[in-house]
């Protein structure tokens, strides 16, 4: 009986520590602000309260008396990174038994306690695409996800929608990386032949959908893969397609005009060779950024410059670090190499941030400095361009969640004895080679 | 005659070329041996350096070609990569980097296998590379015989420097390779039978009696040069039990010993300095996992603080980026603690002392060869610009990259 009660007693004091964390009202002073919404603020003010942004200015922004302060002075502050695909969290998509999986969610297979998370962490990421594969023409679905300490999964999702059905995106690819054995194709014409296949199947599925008009009895026999598909034909899970070489963009682009779905181009190394296609399309692309080019046939023209010339023709550009390929700890590091090939610095921050988040849908709630957005931001030492540059406090939902100055925090900065005990999912990735 | 005058001009013109006298002009010049020069100038004649000093006491003759730029450097030294073995394509007919019908194949030699055309080598040129340290990657007991090489010419005579190291490994790496050995014990036991068959038949080679002496031998031959200080051992061993086993085989066989890697380097930093063995350390941005599962971007500084000399590497990689670029893994050395010159030192003079090549390359200094990286701010900022590539005292890249 006591033993109960002392249990109730810790259980309500953690509600009470955690409402009250909750009501706190922060304010980040004295740092350069780069909101990704204008011109970046010297001398900044930003006020969170209950895991949102109250407000952003300069000095002279009101501030509740009762606010707790943090001093940023001569620190810079930016949205944190969105990672529009990354592979870490441990988890898995679709197995070999098929090129196409749009039924598997590597949402079951994801370990929160994964420690690749607080790397995340230490590069600044604070919303994530986790991607499941690769090596197939559709891997399965993905997860938004916030890397925050959690118990489960579910904790860590972020939902593009009021209802929170769709937390996630769905991977596919195409050139060599989904080349294979059968049942995989064994050409770029198969493979977008079994594309269409699976795409035209949707549709008439999604025309006995409608046709039942809501009677049960008439609706078709309910089918997993369907499922996912018809929320792709309905504009509400968006692709994300690896895709490397120009001719293999344009596939992707001309799938995308018969079917209709809404895609994110995903690594694009030739994207610069087609990039007033791209912007025609009005589609979105998402930058892996490799110190050299090659490694494989269809990345033999790598370069600095291909975000540069994105931005130049119109293009939504973002980053990403398709961990363990790059590191999450490196993610500011692909935007500098883009500023290095030219891309203006504005443009840079919002590559990381505002537009990687529209990519994911997510663009109303994270991606940008402003009243009523979740407050996950990062406090860097300076430029955040610049290699002596560090992220010193990752901050979620308006909670500081990684500190450089913490020793069991930075150890996830630079590594060291038993740091990452899980081997980086570079198997999962590299596919098709 | 007018043929006859055709070939006089073009003659000229390739000498020209090839032997210009250029000027470099820097805000600042690292030299590397001594203080940085502000306002310097670099004096190259007939491909070697002339003179070296600032601008009020160098005076740039009318008809040396000009360049300028923020800073210039000594070109830099890759201590160990596998560039013109391991191609851009990475497909079998361009994988030349390891063989892996034995695990124990020293005298394979990497002028044999050597690709100067290869487009990875021009890649790092133009990011100020000018010398580098490659052959046959590790992942094999002894894998072959490496060279060094300046990233120009079409044949491997022309790039060739010298002959390198024997490339040895130890670790996982090794045995998930290799059916035979199966296990890093096994590894050793291998290795020191080998060295005591070298004993033995370097004994016997002296018989004063020719027909007494063995049949010529190309890999004992090797390991008997290893054996007497004739060539050293490039001896790849990331994990700390590795590390040492590698320490422990060098005192029982005395042969003179660069560690590769060396990931764990922090937990044996006591051993590795009293065995005077220096370090081509891992690429700081590599890859926790295998045997770099405990991989940090401290260690550089902390090698520096043991006095261990050490220098960084663009090494192996088996996807991409295909290859790394020493400039860029020790920018992020720098950024995790490493003092800017220190981390300029582990890619120019100290690189060069530690594959032997430092009374040729890696400072700015008179009668040195004429290799200089210019940029157009700090070398290591991600946003700076390598504007100009001088190898031999030949201008190969005039572009920013």
């Amino acid at each position: 009986m006591r033993h109960r009660w002392s249990i109730v007693a810790i259980a309500s004091g953690l509600t009470f520590v955690a409402v009250t964390a909750q009501e706190v009202t922060t304010v980040i002073r004295g740092a350069r602000i780069y909101t990704a919404e204008g011109s970046p603020i010297e001398n900044g003010t930003l006020v969170v309260r209950a895991g949102k942004i109250v407000s952003v200015g300069d000095r002279s922004v009101a501030v509740a008396a009762d606010a707790v302060t943090v001093d940023a002075a001569g620190k810079v502050i930016m949205p944190g990174l969105v990672d529009t695909h990354s592979h870490i969290g441990g988890g898995s998509g679709g197995d070999r038994s098929s090129a196409l999986h749009p039924d598997v969610r590597i949402l079951d297979g994801i370990n929160p306690r994964d420690e690749t998370f607080k790397k995340a962490l230490a590069g600044g990421v604070t919303t994530v695409n986790i991607m499941p594969g690769s090596g197939h023409l559709m891997s399965g679905q993905t997860v938004y996800v916030k890397p925050r300490p959690a118990r489960t999964v579910e904790d860590m999702l972020v939902y593009v929608d009021a209802e929170k059905t769709i937390s996630g995106g769905m991977k596919m690819a195409n050139g060599t990386n989904s080349i294979g054995e059968k049942p995989f194709p064994g050409t770029r014409a198969k493979s977008a032949s079994l594309v269409r296949q699976l795409f035209v199947k949707a549709q008439e599925y999604r025309s006995k959908v409608e046709a039942a008009k809501g009677n049960a009895d008439k609706m078709p026999k309910r089918d997993l893969e369907m499922d996912a598909m018809l929320e792709i034909l309905e504009g509400k899970r968006i692709v994300h397609f690896h895709t490397h070489r120009a001719d293999d963009i344009i596939t992707v682009l001309r799938l995308q005009k018969e079917f209709g779905f809404r895609v994110v181009l995903q690594h694009v190394t030739e994207a610069y060779l087609v990039a007033k296609e791209i912007a025609a399309a009005k589609v979105p692309c998402s930058i892996i950024v490799i110190d050299s080019p090659g490694g494989k046939q269809e990345a033999l023209n790598l370069n600095y410059f291909n975000g540069a010339a994105l931005v130049r023709e119109g293009v939504v550009m973002g980053f990403h670090t398709d961990d363990g390929i790059t590191d999450s700890r490196l993610l500011l590091r692909s935007a500098a190499f883009g500023v290095r090939g030219g891309l203006d610095r504005t443009e840079a921050i919002k590559a990381l941030t505002i537009n990687g988040a529209t990519m994911l849908d997510l663009g109303d709630r994270v991606g940008s400095l402003k009243p009523g957005k979740d407050a996950d931001f990062i406090i860097l030492s300076g430029d955040p361009f610049s290699v002596y540059t560090h992220v010193e406090q990752t901050w979620i939902d308006g909670r500081k969640v990684w500190d450089r100055s913490n020793p069991e925090d930075k150890k996830y900065a630079v590594g060291g004895y038993e740091v990452f005990p899980s081997d980086v999912a570079l198997d999962a990735c590299a596919g098709g080679e | 005659m007018k043929t006859l005058s055709s070939v006089a001009a073009l003659a000229a013109f390739v000498t020209a070329s090839m032997f210009a006298q250029v000027a470099i002009r820097g805000g600042t010049v690292y030299t590397m041996a001594g203080a940085p020069i502000k306002d310097g100038v670099v004096l190259i004649n007939n491909g070697k350096i002339e003179r070296v000093g600032p601008s009020s006491e160098v005076t740039i003759p009318a008809s040396y070609r000009v360049i300028s730029g923020v800073v210039v450097t000594p070109g830099l030294v890759d201590a160990h990569a596998t560039l013109g073995l391991s191609g851009i394509l990475n497909i079998p007919a361009d994988q030349m980097q390891l063989e892996k019908s034995d695990a124990f194949q020293p005298e394979l030699r990497a002028i044999d296998a050597y690709n100067p055309r290869e487009p990875l080598i021009e890649f790092v040129r133009n990011l100020g590379v000018t010398t580098i340290h490659t052959g046959h990657a590790p992942g094999a007991l002894a894998s072959g015989t490496t060279i060094v090489v300046k990233p120009v010419g079409g044949t491997v005579q022309e790039a060739i420097m010298a002959e390198g190291m024997v490339a040895f490994t130890l670790g996982q790496s090794v045995t998930s390779t290799y059916r035979n050995p199966g296990t890093s014990g096994k590894a050793i036991a291998v290795l020191r039978s080998e060295f005591i068959k070298t004993q033995d038949y370097i004994k016997k080679q002296s018989a004063k009696d020719p027909e007494k002496r063995p049949a010529r031998d190309i890999k004992l031959e090797l390991l008997g040069r290893i054996l007497s200080g004739d060539v050293r051992i490039i001896y790849t061993a990331q994990r700390a039990t590795d590390i040492m086993t590698v320490l422990r085989l060098q005192k029982e066989f005395g042969f003179k010993l660069v560690l590769d890697g060396a990931a764990e380097a922090y937990l044996a930093l006591d051993e590795i300095k009293k065995a005077g063995v220096p370090v081509i350390l891992h690429p700081t941005m590599s890859r926790a996992y295998g045997d770099m599962k405990n991989v940090s971007m401290e260690t550089a500084v902390q090698l520096k603080a043991a006095g261990i000399p050490f220098a960084f590497q663009s090494g192996f990689e088996g996807y991409v980026p295909k290859t790394r670029v020493v400039l860029y893994e020790a920018a992020v050395a720098v950024a995790n603690g490493l003092a800017f010159e220190d981390a300029l030192r582990a890619i120019t003079i100290e690189a060069a002392r530690i594959i032997g090549m430092e009374r040729r390359v890696g400072s700015l200094e008179a009668g040195k060869d004429g290799d200089v990286a210019v940029f157009d701010g700090d070398p290591f900022e991600y946003a700076s610009h390598v504007c100009a590539v001088v190898v031999n005292g030949t201008v190969v890249s005039e572009t920013c990259h």
